[in-house]
């Protein structure tokens, strides 16, 4: 069940009840090579059958970026990557896909996208976007938004966002997502007239609700520490890693000026003529061995920057997941004042009725001050109260039920995003094995060459 | 040293066996007979105020050699005692053994300084005993290192560890200072022994053997003329500069002396490097290991892998370490050495009046200089041999280590897959 409001604008159809994180909504898809240079992954998505957007299999890619230059709101001329994004179509009989929809998009807009779905299902751990600058970037990689490397990164980062929306058994069915992918034009102004910044907290008021909050649910207590820690582990290792890119890549190119040594080196030889001919050709060797040795760490690395890509992202996770502890502090503090001043109504009501004054009212005092009010005022503002006893009854019942609905379905999302965090943790980490196993491999091979070169010689 | 013997035995490099070629520079032929005469002239063409004492180190020296040709009031020339050498050098038949171990340091009130322990293993007759235990400091090693280039000034004596500290550092007897040292000190003096003439040098022996006081008794005897013999071999080679018919050979060497120089100081600063590199890559790496112990506190599913990470790479940080002290071992000081022996060979620019010393010299060099350009290309060759076996025995640890991960992961995902099944 949303949390949204039914509106029909929003949906084409409201969706019925049903369980959250169904294993077959999740991530699970077939993963292609798209043809284009700059593609990497698509994902298909097997969606609920009764989902109206979605009647086959799509998958969706981000396939290219462009740099482009443009006015602002200010007027001013500036320059900003645009993103093409593609969806198709998979017709289930032969695997073929037909391109149905393609459009550009820019950073802003994923921005955007992703403040309305914040807003509208709070009870979702909503993912991330990549990093808007570059991070934890280690001396050669460029801090510089511009730079292609960080462009193609990014562009990854992006397809992974709509892919994790795609495949999210709740938001891929949001009509917002849907007209992201479709409606190239007018999108944003269809955003904003949701009226979705209005429907938000504000940003005092949770900070506020976090601090008064009496009575937490204490899963989502643990779940904000478990947050804060994931984030503070994260950075740190993104920190250090950095490091010892920086590290080894030095120690890498620094064995590539053996190189220019032994080459020339090797030019002496062959002119002694020593008998030592064969000397000059095996130095030429190893010189080739050092600089094929110094130009492969660029590879490793690139390939190491998108392990650390994967981490970031549930880096970002974390603070998603703060997003929904905070909603839920803001719904029970919320309840905890309700019910806060039905007590206090109740108890006003109860002290008029008996006539004992034990609460401190204005009524009271000024009442003191310019005499005593006479039965039949008395009489209507017990009235008064009770009648906001009974609002204040209804609405306490509702935002408990609110609140309560809140929970179980904020839990289900976040038992979901549990499993699929250890999955993806663990294939990671897997994945960083594999990467280091290729390089000892390539290294014991440049080695075992090197060493053959001298005994050669 | 294996190498060193190798040379002198090869028949196209080492010294050049005087019989087999005709050519004997200014009669100083190796036949027994005239051993004496070339040893007269050897004498005067170097000017050697301190005739006696060659005399007596070679007539110790020579008390090996055949009988009948020996003189004890001549020096015998190094080429004549090839055949011995021949004979001595079989790397089965090395019978001097030395280290140098453990550094002290003493404090007096004047000075500061650090003695070595030399233990030096023998089976030759000449001495004594079989085995000694000595003390020496850096100061006992420049006075032997005098004394020989004074007693064969023609003969490429092996280099000494530099006398001060480069780079600025604060303390002067820090442990890696010291450990440097100690090791080329060691380098310094089985050089020596593995000499085919040196290793016979009698200060060298004493050296080895004689107890403090008999040394310093020793070493007052006569004092040398060491700032002078150590220019002895330039200026009788630089003089070659000067020498209209400048000999060939000697061309070649000085020309090869220049490039390797070169060469020899580029790879050591790289060499140098590459150390430093991997110190700090080291450094960084302790930490990260450390990172995935921390996470998997917080994470009850993950607690395994991230723990296995851990211990991955840390197992991959003390290969790192292992190959860095490999490359101290083993590659560093030879190069420096190196280093240091081109130092030495580089030639000033000097106008020689030596024009007729220069044809006796000509031989008992170039016999050297052979032998240790022979010595130059296997040391260099081994040491980088070394160095490749390192980073592939380094590479092979990590690769063992990350695969072994791999293959529990996989099974602990196949085990939890067949639990699965009802």
């Amino acid at each position: 069940m949303e949390q949204a409001p039914p509106d029909p604008e929003r949906q084409l159809q409201p969706a019925p009840l049903e369980p959250l994180g169904s294993p077959d909504a999740g991530l699970g898809a077939a993963v292609g090579k798209e043809a284009e240079g700059a593609g990497e992954e698509s994902s298909g998505v097997d969606t609920m059958t009764h989902n109206n957007f979605w009647l086959k299999k799509i998958e969706i890619s981000v396939s290219e970026a462009e740099k482009r230059t443009g006015r602002n709101a200010m007027n001013m001329q500036e320059t900003y990557t645009a993103y093409l994004i593609e969806t198709r179509s998979v017709e289930h009989t032969d695997g073929q896909s037909v391109l149905t929809d393609s459009l550009w998009r820019r950073y802003s807009e994923f921005e955007l996208l992703r403040s309305y779905l914040l807003v509208y299902y709070p009870h979702i751990v909503v993912p991330p976007l990549p990093e808007k600058r570059a991070e934890f970037v280690w001396h050669k990689l460029s801090a510089d938004n511009m730079d292609p490397d960080f462009v193609e990164r990014r562009r990854i980062g992006l397809e992974n966002f709509l892919l994790r929306i795609a495949s999210h058994p709740i938001l891929c069915r949001d009509k917002i997502f849907y007209l992201f992918l479709t409606q190239e034009g007018n999108w944003k102004e269809t955003v904003n007239e949701t009226g979705f910044q209005l429907k938000a907290d504000s940003r005092l008021k949770a900070l506020n609700a976090t601090f008064r909050v009496k009575n937490p649910d204490k899963r989502f207590t643990d779940l904000k520490h478990y947050s804060d820690e994931l984030q503070s582990v994260i950075s740190h290792l993104l920190r250090v890693r950095a490091r010892v890119a920086d590290r080894l890549y030095g120690v890498y190119k620094v064995h590539g000026n053996y190189g220019r040594v032994f080459s020339e080196w090797s030019a002496i030889e062959k002119e002694m003529g020593d008998g030592l001919q064969s000397a000059g050709h095996h130095m030429d060797v190893f010189r080739g061995y050092m600089c094929r040795y110094a130009s492969s760490i660029d590879d490793i690395l690139e390939d190491e920057e998108h392990y650390a890509d994967q981490l970031k992202e549930y880096l970002f996770y974390a603070e998603a997941l703060r997003a929904v502890c905070r909603k839920h502090e803001l719904m029970q503090y919320d309840l905890e004042m309700a019910a806060q001043d039905l007590a206090s109504k109740k108890q006003q009501c109860e002290e008029l009725v008996t006539g004992t004054v034990r609460t401190f009212s204005l009524k009271g005092m000024t009442t003191k001050l310019f005499g005593q009010e006479t039965p039949e005022q008395r009489e209507a503002r017990i009235k008064v109260l009770e009648e906001q006893i009974n609002e204040g009854e209804q609405q306490l019942k509702s935002k408990n039920l609110e609140g309560r609905e809140f929970v179980k379905n904020a839990w289900a999302d976040i038992e979901r995003f549990k499993e699929q965090k250890n999955r993806d943790l663990k294939e990671a980490l897997i994945s960083y094995a594999v990467m280091q196993i290729s390089m000892c491999k390539k290294g014991i091979q440049v080695w075992t060459n090197a060493k053959e070169c001298f005994s050669k010689m | 040293m294996e190498g060193e013997r190798r040379a002198s035995q090869a028949p196209s490099s080492g010294l050049p066996a005087g019989g087999a070629n005709g050519e004997s520079p200014g009669g100083g032929a190796p036949f027994p007979g005239s051993s004496g005469s070339s040893a007269l002239l050897q004498a005067e063409v170097l000017d050697l105020d301190e005739d006696e004492d060659d005399l007596e180190v070679f007539s110790k020296d020579a008390s090996l050699m055949d009988m009948n040709s020996f003189s004890p009031m001549m020096p015998t020339s190094p080429l004549s005692m090839i055949n011995q050498i021949k004979f001595e050098d079989e790397p089965d038949l090395k019978d001097l053994f030395i280290t140098v171990d453990e550094p002290e340091s003493h404090v007096t009130t004047i000075e500061t300084f650090i003695t070595y322990r030399i233990i030096t293993k023998t089976s030759r007759g000449e001495f004594d005993s079989s085995e000694f235990e000595v003390r020496r400091r850096y100061q006992d090693f420049l006075w032997l290192k005098g004394k020989l280039e004074e007693a064969h000034p023609t003969l490429i004596i092996p280099p000494l560890p530099e006398k001060f500290i480069v780079k600025g550092m604060v303390e002067r007897f820090n442990d890696d200072f010291i450990e440097t040292r100690r090791k080329a000190l060691h380098k310094f003096l089985n050089r020596i022994a593995d000499h085919p003439t040196l290793t016979f040098n009698e200060d060298f022996k004493i050296f080895l053997t004689a107890q403090a006081w008999e040394l310093s008794s020793h070493k007052k005897q006569g004092p040398g003329l060491l700032s002078r013999m150590g220019q002895t071999v330039r200026a009788v080679a630089s003089s070659m500069r000067g020498v209209k018919n400048r000999p060939e050979e000697f061309m070649e060497m000085n020309n090869f002396i220049e490039l390797f120089s070169q060469k020899i100081n580029l790879i050591d600063k790289i060499s140098q490097r590459i150390y430093k590199e991997e110190r700090e890559y080291f450094d960084e790496m302790k930490e990260y290991g450390p990172i995935h112990i921390l996470w998997s506190a917080s994470e009850e599913d993950l607690v395994d892998t991230l723990k296995d990470v851990a211990s991955c790479i840390d197992r991959c940080c003390k290969a790192t370490e292992k190959r860095m002290s490999g490359l101290s071992e083993a590659l560093l000081p030879v190069v420096h050495e190196y280093v240091l022996y081109s130092e030495m060979l580089m030639l000033p620019e000097e106008i020689g009046k030596l024009e007729d010393k220069v044809e006796c010299a000509n031989n008992a060099l170039k016999a050297d200089w052979e032998r240790w350009k022979q010595n130059m290309q296997n040391d260099i060759k081994l040491a980088f041999t070394d160095m490749a076996e390192e980073n592939i025995h380094y590479y092979e640890q990590c690769l063992a280590t990350w695969e072994s991960f791999l293959t529990s992961q996989t099974n602990l995902h196949l085990e939890e897959a067949s639990e699965d099944k009802p």
